[in-house]
């Protein structure tokens, strides 16, 4: 049976949810196996089991956590020498893109990247032009490199548990030389953008920043989070960890609406999944409403108040 | 301060994108420069300037059409450019497009590569990792701000999903920055005219002693297939009722 490896991210000793996202396809294709370094990776072993990992190659070094990708595809490259695994998945993040890059050239395997599907052990799928067209690329070298967009599977648990391997491998000082030295959080309230129920998301055509305390309060009215468009993000209105597409982060929420957003492909492919699309635009030729399931043409400043109203009513 | 910046020559993002069999079209459409590496450029020659010396190349590899990007970059104010030009690296893949540039960028002495952090057709992001590693160097992506560079290290503004880190790392190094991080400068007259006379290397595979195996392009498309469509609903005029419209179909998804 192929050996699937899934690379399982900890930030803050917490797992990040892709992981399992991962793992229930690798399950699915042959014999799943998880990799985590850093602080946090014996208890997220636990959890990856849980998922369908039978083993977790784990390491609770905390330089995987205080340098930035040489150590991970040192690391990475010591133990698939060690091990063979056939294909190795990682979730499309701003770190596992970095670490899979530098793996790809100690390798010599081609990296996909952006994949929303993989289809088997050597063919992984992604869309582009908007998610207009599904390209299956066949993948090359020893092991096989993925890189899947989070969001591309629902997880769900297999109810094992993992062996969990200790990582020996030397890091040496070349590969400590990118450092981080500060962190730096920018809370939000209310729920998590990319598990939300319901996403109020604005673009430029909310005109200027204050505007979007208007979505900050219908959000909180809906059980949901605010998310942004890269254009509002460049301008400074909101901080990039609002930002919904292909840069940004993928979202599936139950609704979406879309207040003053063109629809831009690149914005599209980060909420086009949603159950259901709401979008509030004055012009009515926006892309934006050839995907959502009720569409009203006019001034967003106008309609958001009144839509607080309504909503408030409704709620008695 | 000697600088090297990846620029990409890429289709106009304005016109609809075109299919050559099965990959993007290249040759016969109107091209830019990337407009996510006039950000790189524009952080060159800021850094450039600050430590008042040095040299900010541009590097590209593409089509010889590519070569107005690279014009496009010196009229911006980098003093050289080099574009690597081969008709069998037509369709090529990040992995060989790194071990291309990497092998251009190595020629001379460097302390720092910046690129885009991912390009605005191919848009995967992993090719400047790749090129680190093949430079033997670190790399520091999603760089939002820079905060100093001095001639042994740079210590930068990292964007992460949920704020930011501030990362110090040893030069020679790869960065990436987003779009934002600057503002980047126009072209003047003076600069276009200027750029003309700048040094533009083109060079072939042969030229950088790569051949065979090595720059043989493996990522092989199988199959592509339209996508089903999501189907569009209703769109109406607002006339007052609107707000009232959407918070009807609210209630009804169980949102309220
Ligand atoms: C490599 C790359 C990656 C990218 N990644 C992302 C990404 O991750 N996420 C993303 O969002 N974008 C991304 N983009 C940018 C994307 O192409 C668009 O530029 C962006 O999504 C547009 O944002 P917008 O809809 O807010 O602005 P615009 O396109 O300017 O649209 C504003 C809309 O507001 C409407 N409007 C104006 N006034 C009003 C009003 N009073 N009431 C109602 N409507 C009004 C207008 O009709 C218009 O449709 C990326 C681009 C590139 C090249
Ligand atoms: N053919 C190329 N020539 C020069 N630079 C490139 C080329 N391809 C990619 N790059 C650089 O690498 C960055 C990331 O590209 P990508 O991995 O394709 O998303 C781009 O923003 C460019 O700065």
């Amino acid at each position: 049976m192929a050996k699937i490896w899934v690379y399982a991210e900890v930030h803050e000793g917490q797992l990040d949810p892709p992981a399992l996202e991962l793992l229930t396809k690798a399950r699915d294709l042959g014999d799943a196996e998880a990799v985590v370094f850093g602080a946090g990776a014996k208890e997220a072993a636990t959890k990856l089991g849980e998922y369908g990992a039978s083993v977790v190659h784990a390491s609770e070094d905390a330089t995987f956590d205080d340098y930035i990708a040489q150590p991970h595809a040192h690391a990475l490259f010591e133990l698939i020498g060690q091990h063979s695994p056939d294909l190795v998945l990682f979730p499309n993040t701003y770190d596992s893109r970095d670490i899979a890059g530098r793996l790809s050239a100690k390798t010599g395997s081609t990296l996909m990247g952006n994949a929303t599907d993989v289809l088997s052990v050597d063919k992984a799928q992604t869309s582009i032009f908007g998610g207009t067209q599904l390209v299956d690329v066949d993948l090359e070298g020893s092991p096989k490199l993925v890189l899947v967009r989070p969001k591309s599977f629902e997880p769900s648990a297999s109810g094992g548990s993992a062996t969990v391997q200790d990582v020996t491998v030397d890091l040496p000082d070349e590969v400590k030389k990118a450092k981080r030295v500060e962190r730096h959080e920018e809370q939000s309230s209310g729920p998590k953008l990319d598990a939300a129920p319901v996403v109020v998301s604005g673009g430029r055509g909310l005109q200027e920043p204050d505007n979007f305390k208007l979505l900050e309060e219908l959000a909180q009215l809906l059980g949901g989070a605010v998310g942004a468009t890269r254009a509002v993000v460049d301008a400074g209105w909101v901080p990039y960890a609002m930002q919904i597409g292909q840069t940004g982060i993928t979202v599936k929420p139950g609704v979406y609406i879309a207040i003053g957003i063109s629809g831009a492909t690149q914005h599209m492919v980060g909420m086009k999944g949603a159950k259901k699309i709401i979008a509030i635009n004055k012009d009515e030729e926006a892309p934006i409403f050839s995907i959502a399931d009720i569409g009203v043409v006019g001034d967003a400043l106008k309609i958001v108040p009144q839509l607080i109203e309504e909503v408030k009513n409704r709620k008695g | 301060m000697n600088i090297v910046v990846c620029v990409k020559h890429i289709p106009d993002p304005n016109v609809p994108p075109e299919m050559d069999g099965d990959r993007l079209k290249r040759t016969g459409v109107q091209g830019v420069l990337d407009p996510g590496d006039e950000f790189g450029v524009e952080a060159a020659l800021q850094l450039k300037e600050k430590a008042g010396s040095g040299e900010v190349t541009l590097v590209s590899m593409g089509p010889e059409q590519a070569r107005e990007a690279v014009t496009r970059g010196l009229s911006m104010g980098a003093d050289k450019g080099i574009l690597i030009s081969d008709d069998s690296l037509a369709g090529a893949d990040a992995l060989v497009t790194a071990r291309v540039l990497a092998a251009a960028i190595k020629r001379n002495e460097f302390d720092l590569v910046i690129a885009g952090v991912e390009s605005t057709d191919g848009y995967t992001g992993t090719m400047p990792g790749t090129l680190a590693e093949f430079l033997g160097v670190p790399q520091v992506t999603f760089v939002k701000s820079v905060e100093s560079v001095d001639g042994n290290s740079a210590k930068v503004n990292r964007q992460t999903a949920t704020g930011y880190h501030v990362v110090e790392c040893e030069l020679p190094a790869v960065m990436t920055v987003t779009a934002g991080v600057n503002e980047p400068r126009y072209a003047s007259f003076k600069g276009i005219m200027a750029a003309k006379k700048k040094p533009l290397e083109q060079l072939s595979l042969g030229d950088l002693g790569l051949s065979g195996d090595e720059v043989a392009i493996k990522q092989k498309i199988a199959q592509i297939t339209p996508a089903e469509e999501r189907k569009a609903g209703e769109v109406f005029e607002d006339d007052g009722t609107g707000a009232a419209k959407i918070a009807d179909f609210l209630k009804e998804a169980k949102v309220i």
